[in-house]
């Protein structure tokens, strides 16, 4: 993490207690008094693997078992409905770097060595004072497409700065600490099946805690290639024909006991074969048809997978994803923002191509967002502190591509802490997307729901 | 008396045996029991010595010792671990047997300790008397809060305990063996256990109180009488459907086709003129020509681990085998329900593949390098190594030909130097994964 100030060993245990969070029964560190628990703590995990489509789930919440496979399979004979992927930038992205207010007059006398130059990345054209961060030349290039609504100035009000009460009010859809739900999890309580856990797929090792549920199960999967059959010190053709040697190895035997073996080998070659599309082997990326960015990060594969598990009618509803790079950035700032971002927006760019090469683009929403701002005013160590106000993103080709409220500038748009004042409210934000992406009412899942006011989002 | 085996006993026999009856043979171990005839193998498993853990101790994946009772997962491993080194392979295998036969899930009792308490009960009386093993499941403290023994008090019975009682641990169901009268009836003669809650202890302190028992005169399978949770257990051992109830079920665990009548018949003689021992009837059991000349068995994920390591003389030092033997479809100490595991649905595309990849984790440690030296070129060879590396398990013709058709293709496609000196490692790797996860090691 590229910080070195005490006051944010706070992120790193609120990492730790979100994995555990997905450990439950093996006991929670303890965590500073008045700190939320993470929504899902305590949840059920079970391990399954859907012999439909060859998956290796961990599944959260009751149920059977045996009954998923079913399930899942069923929900994938219906018509295909909207999905809403969830990106999260951990740690507080500085919105001032990413939507860089170059043409405001304060920018430079608060941030005198972090301040991006004029030129360094596109402009943004509904606000001309704002400039994109160089690493953003992707999403500039998609908002110029229409397919961006760009969020500037997105929080609450009486904004927290931890970042694990922050995040678990974004988490939960309210600034409550005891919601143990997430508010995905909650839209599929409602709306869900309660035996398709890839409704609610946290494409992770654990549960983002946005999508825990209490009445239908949910599921994490860390990649969606677990379906093959590594062995140790094999690669390379001879790697081939070990596989190749399944099917003989497969075929009938007179013994019962034997061919009964020999059955569940010659199927599982079988399924091996049809989820070759899937195979993240070599250049294959899930039989992408556009490549996505090389680099030293499950981002990409992450989204190549995600995009190949939609191509096969998976029934997915909402999913929950970690973007990469680290954003609590006290010190060093440009370097470590300039790294996450890049990677993170190729990758977002990426995963639209694919959606649109694919057919698919018209069924996914994406949002990006981060817990909280950055302070205007920068730090003596190259770095920024927590603030209020971030930005956040809506990607995809229904997107309605248009600003959602303004960039209140650094004069009178600072709180008296310096931070960033909203302009829109995450909860609104969500209301408008259950409403028009997911065609649910955003009451019963929105605490106060009424009381926000629902931009719009989807064209 | 039920017939015994005459033919060959050699190793392949010795073989089947020892992973029926265990978790399979160390390296050279079905060679030394073959050469003792059917009856010396048999018995050296009914009657051995003492127990000697044999073999590396076990340890977690930091190196630390393990904590069955305290660290998520060690419970599982610290059972494993006696499974791999045990020298009364037969005894441990029973454990695993009255595991499934008195299914009992953590899921439900919620503590360790008391799991593993019962685990040992199964152990200490394993091979003794039904009837007293049964006594001791009736109030083991795991099967009490498992089943609802504490709570069936004689102002409010729980039916729980009694119905499984008798449909799946003495005498089945539909076979005309008891009424639901005598499920409520035995209900009542089973009340009167109870235990106290401890913030920290959690359960602890099950005893028999007599104030929450009904003393009140029963009817069971006809007979009248002010019977207790003792006299439950013994009307059940003593019912004339129980025995042959007993011998299929015991039978099943070793055989996979129901025994004939006669045999049926025989053992069921065995079992109630030894005054309902385990042991005579097992051994019986183990001496039946049904067991060398019938079909192969698919052997359960944890025999099959258990046996795995066995044979590579690896001992338990990994935590990975926990998840691994949940995705294999076997999580002991959680079994499914209070009916055990399906032992006829070991295998799916999904077991399959948590087995392959229990093979992969097993011989990873001793994988050859690509620049490894003095690995053959030839295809048989090859196949004789990696048959090594598992102390020579019997193979199929078929599986030996398929394995040894997959060294000659590969070795044929070594067409460059680089290939011809990288190829035999890679190959004796793939001949190892392929031959722990053939049909032939998957079953016995």
């Amino acid at each position: 993490m590229p910080n070195n100030c005490h006051h944010c060993d706070e992120f790193s245990r609120a990492a730790l207690l979100r994995k555990s969070a997905a450990e439950a029964g093996r006991g929670l560190p303890a965590i500073e008094p008045g700190m939320p628990v993470p929504a899902g703590t305590g949840l059920d995990r079970r391990s399954f693997v859907s012999g439909v489509f060859g998956l290796a789930l961990s599944v959260y919440g009751l149920g059977k078992l045996n009954l998923f496979d079913e399930g899942i399979a069923h929900a994938a004979t219906r018509p295909s409905q909207p999905v809403l992927v969830s990106v999260f930038l951990p740690g507080g992205a500085d919105s001032l770097s990413v939507l860089a207010p170059v043409l405001d007059p304060n920018y430079r006398k608060l941030r005198p060595t972090l301040a991006l130059p004029a030129d360094a990345g596109p402009a943004f054209a509904e606000d001309t004072r704002l400039h994109w961060h160089p690493s953003l030349q992707p999403l500039a290039t998609l908002h110029g497409e229409g397919k961006v609504s760009v969020m500037p100035a997105i929080g609450y009000t009486h904004p927290d700065q931890s970042h694990f009460t922050s995040r678990h009010f974004w988490e939960v859809g309210a600034t409550e600490a005891r919601l143990t739900t997430g508010w995905m999890g909650r839209y599929l309580d409602r709306h869900g099946s309660k035996s398709n856990p890839l409704q609610g797929l946290s494409l992770d090792y654990q549960l983002q805690p946005s999508l825990a549920s209490l009445k239908v199960p949910v599921a994490s999967l860390a990649a969606p290639d677990d379906y093959n059959f590594w062995a140790p010190g094999v690669w390379g053709q001879v790697e081939n024909r070990m596989l190749q040697a399944l099917a003989p190895l497969g075929s009938h035997r007179a013994d019962p006991g034997l061919n009964q073996a020999a059955k569940a080998t010659k199927q599982s070659d079988r399924l091996r074969r049809q989820l070759l599309p899937f195979s993240n082997s070599g250049d294959n990326n899930y039989g992408s048809p556009v490549q996505y960015p090389k680099v030293d990060s499950g981002f990409p594969r992450q989204l190549a997978g995600l995009a190949a598990m939609l191509a096969a009618k998976l029934p997915l509803r909402c999913v929950a994803v970690t973007a990469p790079g680290e954003y609590d950035t006290h010190s060093d700032q440009p370097q470590a923002l300039a790294d996450g971002l890049d990677v993170t927006a190729r990758t977002l760019l990426a995963f639209q191509r694919d959606l649109e090469a694919r057919g698919l683009a018209d069924r996914v929403l994406t949002l990006v967002w981060t817990e909280f701002g950055r302070r205007g005013e920068e730090n003596g160590s190259d770095g920024t502190d927590h603030g209020a106000a971030g930005a956040a993103f809506l990607i995809g080709s229904r997107a309605r591509g248009k600003m959602v409220g303004e960039f209140p500038g650094l004069t009178s748009g600072l709180d008296r802490d310096g931070n960033l004042r909203p302009t829109s409210d995450f909860r609104g934000v969500y209301s408008a997307l259950l409403e028009q992406w997911l065609g649910a009412d955003a009451r019963g899942v929105i605490p106060g729901a009424k009381s926000f006011a629902r931009p719009a989002l989807v064209k | 008396m039920p017939p015994v085996y005459h033919g060959p006993f050699r190793k392949e026999q010795a073989e089947r045996l020892l992973w029926r009856a265990g978790y399979g043979p160390r390296p050279g171990e079905a060679e030394r029991l073959a050469k003792l005839g059917l009856h010396g193998a048999v018995h050296s498993l009914t009657r051995p010595g003492r127990d000697r853990l044999k073999g590396p101790r076990p340890h977690d994946d930091r190196g630390r010792p393990l904590a069955p009772r305290d660290r998520w997962g060690h419970d599982q491993l610290w059972w494993l671990d006696r499974m791999v080194r045990t020298t009364k392979p037969l005894h441990e295998r029973m454990t695993l047997v009255w595991h499934d036969w008195f299914a009992t899930s953590r899921d439900g009792v919620d503590s360790t300790r008391l799991m593993l308490r019962q685990n040992q009960l199964f152990r200490r009386n394993g091979l003794g008397s039904f009837l007293v093993l049964l006594l001791e499941v009736t109030k083991d403290p795991a099967m009490l809060l498992w089943l609802s023994g504490v709570e069936n008090e004689k102002d409010a019975p729980n039916e729980n305990y009694a119905r499984e009682l008798m449909e799946l641990f003495t005498l089945g169901a539909d076979r005309g063996a008891y009424t639901e009268r005598d499920v409520r009836e035995q209900a009542r003669a089973l009340t009167g256990w109870r235990n106290s809650w401890g913030e920290t202890l959690g359960p602890y302190k099950f005893r028999y109180d007599k104030r929450r028992h009904d003393a009140g005169s029963k009817r069971i399978f006809g007979k009248r009488g002010h019977f207790d949770w003792r006299d439950s257990c013994r009307l059940c051992v003593h019912h004339r459907q129980h025995p042959s109830f007993f011998v299929n079920k015991l039978w099943g665990y070793f055989i996979p086709v129901p025994p004939k009548t006669g045999t049926r018949r025989s053992l069921q003689r065995i079992y109630v003129r030894s005054g309902y021992k385990v042991e005579p009837v097992v051994e019986a059991i183990l001496l039946h020509p049904a067991l060398y000349t019938g079909p192969r068995m698919v052997k359960p994920p944890a025999v099959y681990l258990a046996g795995l390591l066995r044979g590579l003389g690896r001992g338990v030092d990994t935590e990975a085998w926990t998840w691994l033997l949940s995705l294999a479809g076997q999580q002991l100490f959680y079994p499914p329900n209070v009916a055990g595991w399906d032992d006829t649905r070991w295998l799916d595309t999904a077991t399959f593949r948590a087995r392959w990849e229990i093979a992969a984790y097993a011989i990873r440690p001793r994988v050859l390098k690509d620049n490894a030296k003095h690995v053959p070129h030839d295809p048989h060879k090859l196949l004789h190594r990696a048959e090594a590396v598992f102390g020579h398990p019997t193979l199929t013709g078929q599986t030996e030909a398929t394995l040894t058709r997959f060294a000659r293709r590969a070795m044929a496609d070594a067409n460059a130097d680089w290939k011809k000196r990288s190829y035999p490692p890679l190959v004796e790797n793939a001949l190892r994964q392929l031959l722990a996860t053939a049909p032939d090691l998957q079953t016995c």
